[in-house]
């Protein structure tokens, strides 16, 4: 079981004051699965990603990354251990050319003669290469959740989070990033938040559904949408 | 491959050596001083400019290469070049040193941190007067202004010396902010957060630009000292570590000649106000605030945002 496990949280808990936003959660992510975390606005979603990916210190709990703790790690070192994390609110650097966004994740894995070609190849699988002397700032708002993706891609990260990566896209923009995310795995992990359950149902090999900081029901899509407690939580709350 | 920004740089070169057999004796002389604070304004620009660091403590590492020269000079008989070297080391390692500390905090704080570091240089230099020779300052006998066989109290050997030093700054700076350090650099100002999401260190990055900066500033001190034979307490007061952030700003904060434009057109701001009026900072107050309103990104930032992909080719 070990060897197919790339990270691995136990018990995890951040509060915020009187507020359990993250409340002693655990979490398994396969190798090459694509995992997408849901829950409904406020359940803690995004701190839980946040304590993953090193942004947020964990109160008390355990992370385990390809067998190793990095509990402890600060986020710009598991960054470097492979952790990649793509952000909720669009963060590229606006004054920096589309290119300058890029070469920026490709050259801090010690890329340097070939820094040219691997950023405009990153820049090519999001289809973002007609825009590389772009100012990002300039770009439109859909070519910015790219770039963001750009960016997360050229790290070549062993996990790649996103968070809520296709929220304002088109729907044609939305169908060209699913058969983005289709083509990491298995050689990447995805672990994504989102709220399309189109996206979900369509991307995801296993779903872990939380709500009030704490893991509700973990399964394969069929498994949850059959799952009684989460209709009432989410899907139910929807509709 | 053509490379614009290095023609523009060279061509800012050849205006400058073409200066030194067109000008007169009393601006000749100004356009050294200016060459010789404008590699300070680079250094600062470094930690401002490209790395976002505001910090209002420059002085410390300007006076370190002031007095990191000038002591060993008069006090331990040292000749010109070690002195020089010994400025250049005293600023740096200094500047790290007050990294080290100050880089803990950002924004308000860091400039708070960075100042009272440098109000403590200031009064240590008043403290040890027996030594600094305080608010008088240690002057330099013109013999001692020697290196390497030249003599820097000669005009135009100082005006070559000091283009010399403000050329290799220049160059310097301009590979290094078109280099992937300085990219992470740019990345640092831009967004911390999202720069440190790409696996950077904040702190290592920060730190290694303030370094830098003082290098650039123990240069420029330690140069002063030597070609115009004096160094004292009011050139480590809190005015020289506002006045470098002036002449960025007004040059352009970010591009690697502003600076060198900031500080001409302020020395020559002041030198004419003088001429009408003995209010001169009242003149400098007026065009600050006119900077701000018209021109926020000082003169060579404006217009690299008009040119647009050309400006940015041209002038990083």
């Amino acid at each position: 079981m070990a060897a197919v496990t790339l990270l691995e949280a136990r018990g995890l808990t951040r509060h915020f004051g009187g507020l359990k936003a993250v409340d002693g959660v655990d979490l398994d992510l396969a190798r090459g699965e694509i995992h997408a975390l849901i829950g409904p606005n406020g359940a803690g979603k995004t701190t839980f990603v946040s304590l993953l990916s090193g942004r947020t210190p964990a109160q008390s709990g355990t992370v385990r990354f390809e067998g190793r703790d990095i509990t402890r790690l600060p986020a710009h070192a598991r960054v470097r251990q492979g952790i990649a994390y793509t952000f909720q609110i669009t963060q590229v650097f606006a004054n920096l050319t589309t290119f300058d966004n890029v070469a920026l994740a490709v050259q801090g894995r010690g890329v340097s003669k070939r820094l040219v070609r691997e950023t405009s190849a990153a820049l090519e699988r999001v289809g973002l290469a007609d825009c590389a002397d772009e100012v990002a700032g300039t770009l439109s708002y859909g070519h910015q959740r790219l770039l963001e993706i750009a960016m997360g891609l050229a790290l070549n990260p062993r996990l790649l989070i996103l968070d809520e990566p296709t929220q304002g896209l088109a729907i044609g923009e939305i169908e060209n990033f699913k058969r983005l995310i289709e083509g990491l795995v298995p050689e990447r992990t995805v672990l994504l938040i989102e709220h399309n359950m189109d996206v979900v149902m369509d991307l995801a090999h296993r779903i872990t559904v939380l709500n009030f900081g704490q893991v509700l029901s973990t399964g394969t899509p069929e498994e949850i949408r059959a799952n009684a407690a989460v209709q009432a939580a989410y899907l139910g709350g929807q509709a | 491959m053509r490379d614009r920004a290095l023609l523009s740089h060279l061509g800012l070169v050849a205006v400058l050596m073409a200066a030194h057999w067109m000008l007169p004796a009393y601006h000749h002389d100004a356009v050294a001083k200016v060459l010789v604070l404008s590699v300070y304004a680079m250094g600062y620009n470094i930690a401002f400019g490209y790395t976002g660091m505001l910090s209002l403590g420059h002085a410390l590492f300007f006076a370190a290469g002031l007095y990191g020269a000038a002591m060993p000079l008069t006090l331990w008989g040292w000749t010109g070049g070690p002195a020089l070297a010994a400025g250049l080391v005293a600023a740096t390692v200094l500047a790290a040193a007050v990294g080290l500390l100050a880089l803990r905090t950002r924004g308000v704080s860091f400039m708070i941190v960075t100042l009272m570091f440098a109000q403590a240089g200031y009064l240590t230099i008043l403290y040890l007067g027996r030594w600094t020779r305080g608010d008088e300052g240690i002057v330099i006998a013109q013999p001692l202004r020697r290196i390497m066989g030249l003599d820097l109290s000669d005009g135009a050997t100082r005006y070559l010396a000091a283009l010399l030093l403000f050329v290799l700054g220049l160059l310097a700076c301009l590979h290094l902010v078109r280099s992937p350090f300085g990219r992470v650099m740019v990345a640092m100002r831009e967004n911390e957060e999202r720069a440190r999401m790409l696996g950077y260190n904040p702190f290592t990055v920060k730190l290694a630009a303030l370094t830098l900066s003082g290098l650039y500033s123990g240069a420029a001190g330690a140069a002063y000292a030597l070609m115009f034979g004096y160094a004292g307490a009011s050139l480590a007061g809190v005015q020289y570590s506002i006045l470098p952030m002036l002449w960025v700003l007004l040059g352009g904060a970010g591009t690697v000649a502003g600076p060198f434009l900031g500080c001409l057109l302020m020395f020559y701001l002041i030198d004419y106000a003088s001429v009408i009026t003995s209010a001169t900072l009242l003149v400098v107050g007026v065009a600050l605030v006119a900077l701000v309103l018209f021109a926020p990104k000082g003169a060579l930032g404006a217009l690299r945002d008009r040119l647009g992909k050309e400006g940015r080719a041209w002038l990083p």
